[in-house]
Order: structure tokens, then sequence, then C-alpha cells
């Protein structure tokens, strides 16, 4: 209990008394205590784009991860065999670096003269010219570093899975599709509710990805605006702490309504 | 300096500001029970103003004990690639001359990225007076300037540093953010102009317009100190940086590096980092620091890094050393300036960084062993070379003004 006081109700109030401080006229760098409500609003009427951006990119990294995550989990479980070890260090492998590195990484690897954009160049298939500094880019950033948070989850929901009770559906004369569609997918369901939990919410205040992968007006999330409105706008403190205590309403608004509508009991 | 007291009362502030801006009163009920709250859970009223420094009101900083005779260390915040490198040994060999000299230990780190990012992150722990472990910084002038206006910097004696003393430039002696040099000492300047690639270019650059030009679409990075991207294209506008300009244009150079980002001509916008951008063929021209092509250049051994300042003119600015208000070694901090006023000392690091050097004496040094470097306008420029080229240093703003260009600035560029 104390532990959750001093760890997070103390820097939470400390950042909500923050988001409500105003400037001392004539002195932009200096705050006082206020109830300057005006933070708020004015985090969400200049920075709706980046509110939008967010939540569109973190959802289509979740579902991309989804899509790439699940055969990759279900492979695991079920078909890898001695492999399974294997597999499971090439998914955990990517941890044992630093975040940022393997970002910088893919800067590397996706930039205009690297193997990747320059073949894609070749056969005219990269309109634009160019990876880097596109919102394909981030969202592939964001997916990629996010990936591992939606496999392991699934893994672990299918692995559990009692297995005969798959095979009882191939016994009760259902093909291996409706097997799955009917058997393996629901008992996997709270690993995939957790998989797109812990995916989605890291995402959508991720900065890391907009910031090396991303361009200067059309791709930035508000994770980027908080950074810059922290450290580089004189007198910006306010207003970052107002667009967090946004953001994060808004993520648990929207956590919220879909544990409500798909969550199930295990994981409430 | 005039400033409005605010309302002591956070309460009755909101309200009176819920009034002008006429939300309905069920609203402001509500607010004020919000606002009440929060009041009762700071129950602090808002400290008195920050007093102006400057002012005869303003009291003496107290400085922290100097331990520097039983401490014989220094902390050294720098930017990158700002001193001379031994790629084999991995050490900075003037360092290690200094240290086996005097027997201070110096740890170097390149803090420093960017002027804003570095100070916002130190300022609320040196405004509360917590140590940030650091005993030199190094910011551009006018960084300098706000570090300095907050009594941030502890004064330094400059009679105890004789290179500094008798080495330092005539020009660079007094300046208008610190008469006297009484808090900071310069490190090096530069210059912001155009950088490209001559060979993947393909023709010379001159001008800023060439910069837009349709093939380099998405091949272009500006620097994001607005400083030296706005203010070139203020200089091709015809604008004197020095004189007395307006807000209108700098909102119109401002506006049309908005166009430049929206039109795909500019690809980033970014500090330090561009060096990578060029490196990896992502760009391949840009608004650039002088000294970083020529460092570019010996770390590709590429001679095809050009380095030029646009036919209407370039920027120039100086970095300056400065010792934080929390240091404990002061006097170590200053035998680390002073021997960096060493001519010899100095010729070296030059040789390496490129940047305009602000040590009388360290020219003739370096004649003897780089005649060609030594005749380098961009280390050693002469008066006669600045205003041939039309060379300026970009006006001192107001603490205001940098407050409010700065949010324009970082609308421009997405933030």
């Amino acid at each position: 209990m104390a532990w959750l006081v001093m760890f997070f109700v103390v820097p939470m109030v400390q950042l909500f008394l923050v988001s409500l401080q105003s400037d001392y006229p004539g002195f932009p760098g200096y705050y006082y205590q206020d109830v300057n409500v005006a933070n708020y609003a004015r985090a969400l009427t200049d920075f709706a784009p980046h509110f939008g951006r967010s939540m569109l990119f973190a959802g289509l990294a979740t579902f991309f991860a989804f899509v790439l995550g699940y055969p990759l989990a279900y492979a695991m479980a079920f078909k890898a065999g001695r492999w399974r070890g294997v597999m499971m260090i090439c998914v955990i492998a990517p941890f044992f670096t630093s975040f940022i590195l393997r970002t910088i990484a893919w800067r590397q690897i996706l930039s205009d003269e690297g193997w990747i954009a320059s073949t894609l160049n070749a056969i005219n298939l990269l309109p634009g010219g160019r990876i880097t500094e596109t919102w394909v880019a981030v969202v592939a950033g964001l997916t990629y570093n996010f990936l591992p948070f939606m496999v392991l989850p699934i893994y672990s929901s299918l692995e559990r899975a009692n297995p005969t009770v798959i095979e009882a559906g191939g016994d009760l004369y259902a093909n291996g599709f409706t097997t799955f569609r009917t058997v393996t997918l629901p008992m996997s369901l709270p690993g995939v509710l957790a998989g797109t939990l812990l995916t989605f919410i890291p995402a959508a205040g991720d900065y890391v990805n907009a910031e090396l992968l991303g361009s200067d007006v059309s791709t930035k999330m508000v994770g980027n605006v908080i950074e810059s409105q922290f450290f580089r706008v004189l007198g910006g403190f306010p207003d970052a702490a107002a667009l967090s205590f946004t953001l994060m309403a808004l993520i648990l608004a929207l956590v919220f309504a879909y544990t409500r509508k798909f969550g199930t009991e295990e994981l409430l | 300096m005039q400033h409005r007291e605010p309302p002591t009362d956070p309460f009755v502030r909101q309200l009176v500001s819920m009034m002008n801006s006429g939300h309905s009163r069920r609203s402001a009920l509500k607010l004020g029970g919000a606002a009440a709250l929060a009041a009762a859970l700071s129950a602090c009223a808002p400290p008195a103003p920050p007093l102006a420094t400057g002012s005869a009101a303003a009291p003496a900083p107290v400085l922290p004990v100097d331990v520097s005779a039983t401490e014989k260390t220094v902390n050294f915040a720098n930017w990158t690639a700002y001193l001379d490198y031994d790629e084999d040994t991995k050490k900075y060999p003037t360092l290690e001359a200094f240290m086996k000299k005097t027997g201070i230990k110096v740890a170097y780190t390149e803090d420093v990225d960017d002027n804003d990012t570095y100070f916002n992150k130190i300022a609320p722990q040196l405004r509360a007076k917590q140590d940030i472990k650091r005993d030199i910084f190094t910011f551009t002038d006018w960084m300098a300037n706000r570090v300095i206006r907050e009594q941030l910097a502890q004064p330094l004696e400059i009679f105890d540093m004789p290179n500094v003393a008798s080495n330092l430039l005539p020009s660079l002696r007094q300046v208008s953010f610190d008469p006297g040099r009484k808090y900071s000492v310069p490190w090096q300047g530069g210059f912001a102009g155009i950088g490209y690639h001559k060979k993947k270019v393909g023709r010379e650059l001159k001008t800023m317009d060439d910069l837009w030009a349709d093939d380099l679409k998405g091949k272009i990075t500006v620097l994001s100190e607005f400083r030296d991207t706005a203010g070139l294209l203020m200089q091709a506008k015809g604008i004197d940086l020095a004189g007395n300009w307006g807000k209108a244009d700098l909102e119109t150079a401002f506006a049309e590096v908005s166009k430049r980002i929206a039109d795909g001509n500019i690809r980033r916008v970014k500090g330090n980092a561009y060096l990578e951008d060029l490196k990896s063929g992502n760009a391949t021209a840009g608004v650039v620091w002088s000294g970083d092509l020529f460092v570019l250049r010996a770390e590709t051994g590429d001679d095809d890094w050009e380095f030029v300042i646009p036919e209407s003119g370039g920027t120039i600015w100086n970095d300056n050393m400065l010792v934080p208000i929390t240091s404990t070694h002061r006097k170590n901090a200053m035998q680390v300036m002073d021997y960096y006023y060493d001519p010899a000392v100095a010729a070296q690091v030059a040789a390496w960084v490129n940047y305009v050097c602000p040590v009388k004496g360290a020219q003739e040094e370096l004649a003897k062993t780089d005649e060609e470097l030594a005749a380098s306008p961009f280390i050693f420029p002469t008066d006669a070379y600045l205003t041939e080229k039309k060379i300026q240093g970009f006006r001192a703003l107001s603490a205001e003004e940098e407050a409010e260009y700065g949010a324009l600035w970082a609308k421009v560029i997405g933030n």
C-alpha cells in the first residue's frame, strides 16, 4: 500500500497539480499553482490531430501485431515441437537490446540507400520514393516494437489450452477451420485481450517511433508533443502535463469500453 | 521590468477568468468546486513572482562552498563532436594532457544535443538549487543569456585565468548578455549555412532557393534551432538579422518553412542528428553548422561534402562555457577553461573541430603544423571575410519574445 502511494499516487497528484499551473505574466518558464483549466482546453483544441494520429497508429499497429502475432503464437504452441525453445528465444531476444537502438537500426535498414528502399524504388513500387518519414514507417516501427507483447500472452493462453478439447472438435466431425473458430480461438481470447491491451496502450503513448521514423508534421503523435512541450517550449510544462492527463483519460476510456465489450471472466 | 501581479487567490483568479470567457453559471459552479478541491489539495497560495534579475532588488546568489582543493575533479558537459578525439585510444588527447599536468580528473560528457532540451532538463533542478553534478556546461549565446539572467551560473574570476585574460579575442570580450565576461568564457563559435554533397547534388548550391529545387525534394534537412533556419531565410529576404526586425518578418520565414515541409521539400527538422541523415543518404543537402561538415568529411573520408555560406548571408553564433550555480568545483573548472586558452592547446582543438576559435595566437600555432588549415576562414575568419559574406548574429530576444517565438516554431515543426 505504501509502495503504491509512493510510486503511483504521489507522482500522479504532482503531475495533476502541474497540469493546472499558470505562467507568471512576464516570466516565461516560471509557474505558480493555479486551477487553469485552459491548459486542458488547449491540449484538446491545439493538438486534436496528434491525438487522432496516436489512436489511429496505435490501432493499426495493434491490428497488424495481431495478424502477425497470432499465427506465430499458434505455431509456437502447437506446431513447433522441439523448435519451440528457439522460437521463444527469437521472440524475446530483441528485449536484450535497447528499444531505441533497435528503432535506430530500422532507420538504417529503411534508409533511401538501404536495400529495401532501393529495391522497391527500382521496380517503381515506392510512391514518394522513400520509406522513412512516412506514416507507414511509424506504424511498422510500432508493430515491430510491440509484437512480443502480443505474441507472449496469446502463446501462454494457447499453451494452457487442453489439446484433448481441440481433438474432440475433430472427433465431432468439425473441419480444421471450424474447430479453430469454435474451440481454439475462444480458448485463446483472454490472451488476445491481454495482448491487444499490452500493445495498444504503450503504442498510443509512444513517441520514439514517430520521432525516429516519422516526419516532422504529418506523423507526430501525442508523445512527441508532450516531449517537446516539456523540453523545447519555454512555459510548456503545464501544457505537457495536461496533455499527459488527457491521453491517459482517453486510453483509460477506450480500454474500459473495450474490456466491457470483449472482456472475459478470467481477466476481470 | 514591468509586470502585473497575478491575483493571489487561485479560486478568485479562476472565477475572474471564467467570467471573462463567459461560461455558464453551472459549469462555473462545477469548476469552482474542482477549484476549491485543488486549492485544498495544494493548500498554497502562489509564491511571490521571481525577482527580475539585474534590478536592484535581486539579491546576490549564495554560492556553494568550493571544494576544489580537496576534490580534484571537474564534470564537463559539452556538445557532440566538439573536442579533439582519438578514435584509436577512445580518449580526448588535450584533456588527457590536462589531467596529467594538473592531477585534476575531468569527466567529459556529450550531454548537450540542443540548447532547449538540455536547458529545460536541468533548469528545474538548478532553480531549486539541487546539484546537477556538472561543473561546466556549454550554451549558445542566447541561452547563456537566459542562464545568466536567471542567476543559474556562478561568477568567475577572470584574473585567475591568465590565459583567458590575455588571449580572448577582443571582439568577444564585450557581449551584451555578459558585460565584461563575468560569467561566461567562449568555447567555440560557428556559422550556419548550406551543406551538401557535391556529387549527389550534381551542381553547386549557392542560395537558399537552390535548396527547393525539384530534384532535391525530400532530400533536404534543416536545423531545429529557428535562429539558424529561419535566420537564413530572413537574410534571403534581405532582412538585417542583427537589426530591429519585427515579429512579422520572422513569421514570414516560419511560413516558408511550413510550406516547404508541406510541399515535401524539407524532409526533417533536426538538431545535431542531421549528420546521420547525411551519412545514410536520406538527405543530400540542408541547413547545417559549419564545423560538422568538416568532421563529416574526415569521418567518411569523402571530400565531396561541401559547406557554403548562402549568397544572401549566413549566421554566426558562439558557444560559452559556464559554471552551474550548484557546482562545488568552480576553481577546478576555471583551470580547465584557462587551459583551453593556451594557444597551442586551442590550435589542437581547432584542427579537429573546425569551428571558429576564440583564442588569440592559435592561428600562428596551427600554422606551424598545418598552414592550409590555419588559413581557413571557418576557423579564423577575418573581419573582411565576415563583411563580404554578410555574416550576422541573430539579435537578442527579450524573454517574452523568446517564449512566444519558441511556441510558434514548435507549431511549425509539428509539435
